[in-house]
């Protein structure tokens, strides 16, 4: 699964078949609570890819060279790591582009509790996936994020123009949409068997 | 706003005490509830493994894991697990001969990796049983592979030589596999595993110029 | 130290995690990990007694060692508490019921980043004492569970027909195999969330008739 072939079977599937949110139902606090505002989700979705990443990273470190010895410690050290990288995440933006860490506020500190990352870190330790595989995976995983984050904003921007029926307005319809959205990227599966 | 505090702020080195205070319980406990599910964990690991290998390798007692060193399959003989890629399971049967190799599999299904694990019969070279241990695949579709009866009965005597070959009807030569109707995809994800952990495992298993044969230690008696 | 609340009956902090409070429904909390598990009822109770045994854990260890916890770090031992209660659960199912544990995977690991946990810590737990605090956590949990039991229900039913494995519906059944697929899960909540505000309005309706009624009397 190491070559050309399977690296893109694996951004592809982290992407759109398996896509974290839509299939694996993970990031949803952000993806139902976000405004109804493009930019903002697609700045949100980048920083996670970047905090998705560098979990990947640290993930396959513990894993080869630390949790052997103490896998029992995995949780707690998967959890330290995301706080730890979310920190360090939020001082790089706050000293290279205040202007976008005014504009993301509150967002950049609850990307530790979205448990897109957390979730990202156990899928690739059970799936076992080397270094170059992970950060794929991760990568792939934003990205798939992203892209849901990306296409509710814009969603829910028109749903608030257009009308619906009281009982159903707010919540219940953003999961209606989230349904038909998840049914949608079923369609990706199969895409590229055989790899 | 919260009432003027009446206690001093704690100092830093009280906050770093009470951290590493609850980090340390908490790691004591883990290291007890780890310790103290440990055995049950790796018995019922050993106990699905036994029962896929025995379930595609008819006829097995009893197995070893073996893995390649320097070119040569020898049996895993030091504590702990067996690593997960490259170990392949050669079972024994009542009377302490080799029946065959139970030899793990994965690949990219339709809508998830696929892992599988086969029996294969070295001196006729086929393939005689097949079972599916993870799956992802659409329900009532796709999922299929796992339990359908004319699907497996396709892995009972399957040649391996040159190539596993899916089909879409009747299967006219002893190296292909007929597919499921509506489960194309994930059949032919299986058929394609199969092929190419066969290319990798049969030159190992059973050399074509019939030379040395992996290094199993002498017949067991009803180990 | 946070301010405390005079201390209460017991009771009320039980029931109001399952209808009126209820973290699923109404609150809309704890959705992550629960809906990706919630495709065969067996599956949901699973899950929702394993986040129940962490949340009432958690919430009695909080309220115990309040006083003791510096406001500055409790965020961080609240998480370092759950997560070793996560992990407890995590090997304990896998050591007693392996399948169950194989068909939930790293969604039990995910109850860690569970919001409706560490809320109750921040939010109850903190500032109350044992008795109420656990009574809350119970309610919750029980809620939380109720929440997961019922959508597991709904889409096992409709996606394979069946009840806890066992064949419910008859041949002339042809399931639909969505619901038992991530969309399905989506697409019940979204139902069960109409249904309970529908169900909350009627329920504010009729209250506000009454009033209206004793008021003209």
């Amino acid at each position: 699964m190491n070559d050309l072939g399977g690296l893109v079977w694996i951004f592809a599937s982290a992407c759109v078949v398996n896509n974290f949110t839509l299939t694996y139902f993970l990031g949803l606090c952000p993806f139902f609570g976000v405004t109804g505002r493009l930019v903002t989700a697609f700045r949100l979705g980048l920083a996670n890819i970047f905090v998705m990443a560098i979990t990947s990273v640290a993930a396959w470190l513990l894993n080869t060279f630390v949790l052997i010895y103490a896998p029992y410690l995995r949780l707690i050290c998967f959890i330290v790591v995301i706080a730890g990288t979310v920190q360090f995440v939020e001082m790089v933006i706050k000293k290279t582009s205040p202007a976008l860490f005014k504009a993301l506020g509150i967002f950049l500190p609850l990307i530790t509790t979205n448990c897109a990352i957390l979730g990202l870190a156990l899928f690739q330790t059970n799936k076992g996936y080397g270094l170059v595989q992970g950060i794929v995976y991760g990568v792939g995983a934003g990205a798939g994020l992203t892209l849901a984050l990306v296409i509710m904003a814009g969603l829910r921007e028109e749903q608030e123009l257009g009308g619906t029926p009281s009982l159903v307005r707010g919540v219940a319809m953003s999961f209606f949409i989230a349904g038909i959205l998840s049914m949608a990227f079923m369609g990706f599966a199969g895409l590229f068997h055989g790899a | 706003m919260t009432p003027v505090e009446t206690r001093s702020e704690p100092s830093s080195l009280r906050l770093v005490l009470t951290l590493g205070l609850t980090g340390l319980l908490s790691g004591l406990v883990l290291v007890g509830i780890y310790l103290a599910t440990k055995p049950r964990i790796e018995r019922n690991q050993a106990e699905a493994l036994q029962r896929a290998i025995f379930r595609v390798l008819p006829g097995t007692e009893s197995t070893t894991p073996m893995v390649l060193r320097d070119g040569r399959l020898t049996e895993w003989t030091e504590p702990g697990r067996p690593p997960e890629d490259g170990t392949i399971y050669a079972g024994f049967d009542a009377q302490g001969a080799l029946v065959g190799y139970a030899i793990p599999a994965d690949g990219s299904g339709f809508m998830d990796t696929i892992r599988l694990i086969y029996g294969f019969d070295p001196s006729r070279k086929v393939i005689v049983g097949m079972q599916v241990l993870d799956s992802r695949e659409t329900p009532g579709l796709g999922d299929k592979i796992v339990g359908d009866e004319a699907f497996h009965a396709n892995f009972r005597a399957l040649a391996v030589e040159p190539d596993i070959v899916p089909v879409k009807h009747e299967t006219t030569a002893p190296n292909q596999v007929d597919c499921i109707t509506g489960a194309t995809i994930s059949s032919e994800a299986v058929v394609s595993i199969l092929d190419r952990s066969a290319k990798r495992w049969v030159p190992v298993v059973a050399p074509a110029d019939g030379g040395t044969p992996p290094q199993v230690s002498e017949v067991r008696d009803g180990r | 130290m946070a301010a405390e609340t005079p201390t209460r009956p017991a009771w009320p902090e039980l029931t109001k995690g399952l209808w009126r409070e209820n973290p699923v429904f109404v609150a809309v909390l704890g959705l992550c990990p629960a809906m990706a598990v919630t495709n065969s009822l067996r599956n949901g109770l699973v899950m929702g007694t394993a986040t129940a045994f962490v949340l009432v854990g958690s919430s009695l260890l909080v309220s115990a060692l309040r006083r003791a916890i510096p406001r500055e770090v409790r965020i961080s031992i609240y998480i370092i508490i759950i997560a070793t209660f996560v992990t407890t659960v995590d090997f304990t199912l896998a050591a007693l019921m392996p399948d169950a544990h194989k068909q939930l995977g790293a969604f039990i690991s995910l109850i860690v980043v569970n919001c409706l946990i560490l809320g109750r810590q921040e939010a109850f737990a903190s500032k109350n004492g044992v008795g109420l605090s656990v009574a809350d956590a119970a309610g919750m949990a029980g809620g939380f569970t109720i929440a997961l039991s019922l959508i597991g229900a709904v889409r096992e039913l409709l996606g394979s027909g069946s009840l806890l494995g066992l064949r419910v519906l008859g041949s002339w059944f042809e399931p639909w195999a969505i619901m038992i697929l991530p969309p399905g899960g989506f697409l019940t909540l979204g139902m069960l969330l109409v249904v309970f505000s529908w169900l909350r309005a009627r329920a504010e309706e009729r209250r506000r008739h009454e009033s209206a009624r004793t008021e003209a009397a």
